[in-house]
């Protein structure tokens, strides 16, 4: 299976093809992948060298004249270092792009905290008017970067589809928008984040519970969580591959006014300071299988009197 | 100007700028109050967006808002803060305020006007000096001169106001990354005007415009 990332480049110079609206900027990561399409379209696949604060201006001012700017880089370089250009450049323009981050929280674990960005989703959650994507897949991905572009359709919304090297074993049905059900049960509901469901499914593997799978995280599908609490009740697990309790707040909006609780499990905020796997990272995180089972159906189990 | 009161603090930037802006709205730039989409206008990009009085005060002398919004300036009601913004000034092309952000947008601009095979319409964007201290100026400023962005130009305005600075410092900094440099008296119009429409092909422009310092008493205006 490739990865989200190899799908990023054929997939964008597809719609670079069929959009002359579309067009790419680098800051040198992932050049070599868009060196076909950029001989093609030389006007529109820019690589602006090692400048993240240009790459998110140069997009704003692309968007100014009216085209829709892809803009990528490792998440760590492309919402956290020009954050202010994020803020400014695109919401305070009153401009859209579309943001596509790769390397996730700690998709290259051997590169350190320097290149980990599990806070990229909660710090865009400060900004108004987001779509943020989270595939679990790279036909997933496809399907969600072709939504984000929108090409041919005029778009010119604000858009960040967060590829990872994580990815789970088989695609579902993504629309860009709503929760999809996989599994439905009566005692809680789970909320899968994107890469986080195979391990979901198996922590949940014969636990009476609901799993809802996000691959569109904001808006947050609040409507699907109130259905499913209908039959599966009001306590609820987020699994998220970024920062722990990012999506806790939403959760809280979308059950305001009936008694909830909500666990937020997710990539913890104290720095690890430790190389080696990503499989080494999602256990220390508590994001394996076993770990996610036993939190989970901790915070499940019946309480004493109920 | 003299409507715009409230923000005396940067009265010094607001002044500095206003002989440039004047030569480029009423010489240079092919703009229209009548049509502000038109995709062929030529693009000014406020980015020193401190101390906007001037700024205001022509767009309404040449008819892009009305004069009668100038006193509300600053106040709740009125769409003309102490920095622009887009969205609510008719003819500004980028809000403004936090510094270094208008011309790594006016690159973008720029490209996209070129993807678009629009050669015609020219970029404008204006910095200070002392704006000149943020990083993201020059990122831009060495992206654009290797990428031939021949639209694109740049006004200075240098009224000392940076703390650390050399002198001619500005102009080398632009021509160490290929652009075409000239640093002018920043009151005179027709020195102004001259260095506006210099041909420089092939090379994004800069006009360095010099004025008094920042912290000396302005020349009266005649």
């Amino acid at each position: 299976m490739d990865t989200m990332r190899e799908r990023f480049a054929p997939v964008v110079s597809r719609l670079l093809d069929e959009d002359p609206r579309v067009a790419v900027v680098l800051a040198e990561i992932g050049r070599d992948r868009f060196a076909e399409a950029e001989r093609r379209h030389p006007d529109r696949v820019v690589n602006v060298g090692i400048r993240e604060q240009l790459l998110i201006g140069a997009g704003a001012g692309l968007a100014l004249t009216g085209m829709r700017p892809v803009l990528h880089t490792f998440a760590s370089f492309l919402v956290e270092r020009p954050f202010e250009q994020v803020k400014l450049d695109l919401g305070h323009q009153d401009v859209g792009a579309v943001l596509v981050s790769a390397a996730a929280s700690f998709d290259w674990p051997a590169g350190g905290y320097t290149h980990m960005a599990p806070g990229d989703v909660a710090l865009l959650d400060t900004l108004d008017g987001w779509t943020v994507h989270v595939p679990g897949h790279p036909d997933e991905a496809e399907t969600l970067l072709r939504h984000a572009v929108g090409a041919g359709g005029a778009k010119d919304d604000k858009v960040y589809v967060r590829l990872s090297v994580q990815a789970n074993r088989r695609a579902l049905a993504v629309d860009g928008q709503r929760f999809l059900t996989v599994r439905e049960g009566r005692r809680g509901v789970v909320v899968a984040v994107g890469p986080m469901l195979d391990a979901v499914l198996a922590a949940t593997e014969g636990l009476d519970v609901t799993v809802l799978y996000a691959t569109t995280v904001r808006p947050f599908d609040g409507a699907a969580l109130r259905r499913a609490t209908g039959a599966a009740g009001t306590d609820v697990v987020l699994v998220e591959p970024y920062l722990a309790g990012t999506s806790t707040a939403a959760a809280n909006d979308a059950l305001a006014d009936v008694p909830h609780r909500v666990l937020g499990l997710g990539v913890g905020r104290p720095e690890l300071r430790r190389y080696g796997q990503i499989e080494e990272h999602v256990t220390a995180h508590g994001l394996d299988a076993p770990s996610l089972r036993t939190r989970i159906a901790g915070f499940l189990k019946p309480r004493a009197g109920a | 100007m003299a409507l715009m009161t409230g923000d005396e603090k940067h009265g010094p930037a607001a002044t500095s700028t206003l002989d440039a802006l004047w030569v480029l709205y009423d010489r240079v730039l092919r703009v229209d109050p009548e049509r502000l989409d038109d995709p062929e206008r030529d693009r000014f990009l406020l980015s020193k967006g401190h101390g906007p009085m001037a700024y205001y005060a022509v767009l309404a002398a040449k008819g892009f808002l009305p004069v009668e919004w100038l006193p509300g300036f600053g106040s709740y009601d009125s769409p003309l803060g102490h920095h622009p913004d887009r969205v609510l000034v008719p003819g500004a092309e980028i809000g403004s305020g936090s510094l270094g952000h208008g011309l790594p947008i006016a690159v973008g601009t720029a490209l996209g006007l070129r993807a678009q095979g629009r050669p015609g319409p020219a970029v404008w964007v204006l910095i200070g000096d002392a704006e000149l201290d943020e990083g993201s100026n020059h990122e831009a400023i060495a992206f654009a001169g290797p990428a031939g962005l021949d639209r694109l130009h740049t006004i200075v305005i240098d009224n000392s106001s940076a703390s650390h600075a050399r002198p001619g410092g500005i102009a080398a900094r632009f021509e160490a990354a290929g652009w075409s440099a000239e640093t002018v008296d920043g009151r005179n119009h027709e020195a102004l005007h001259a260095a506006f429409t210099a041909p420089h092909p092939g090379r994004p422009r800069v006009v360095v415009a010099r004025v008094e310092p920042k912290n000396a008493p302005a020349p009266v205006q005649t």
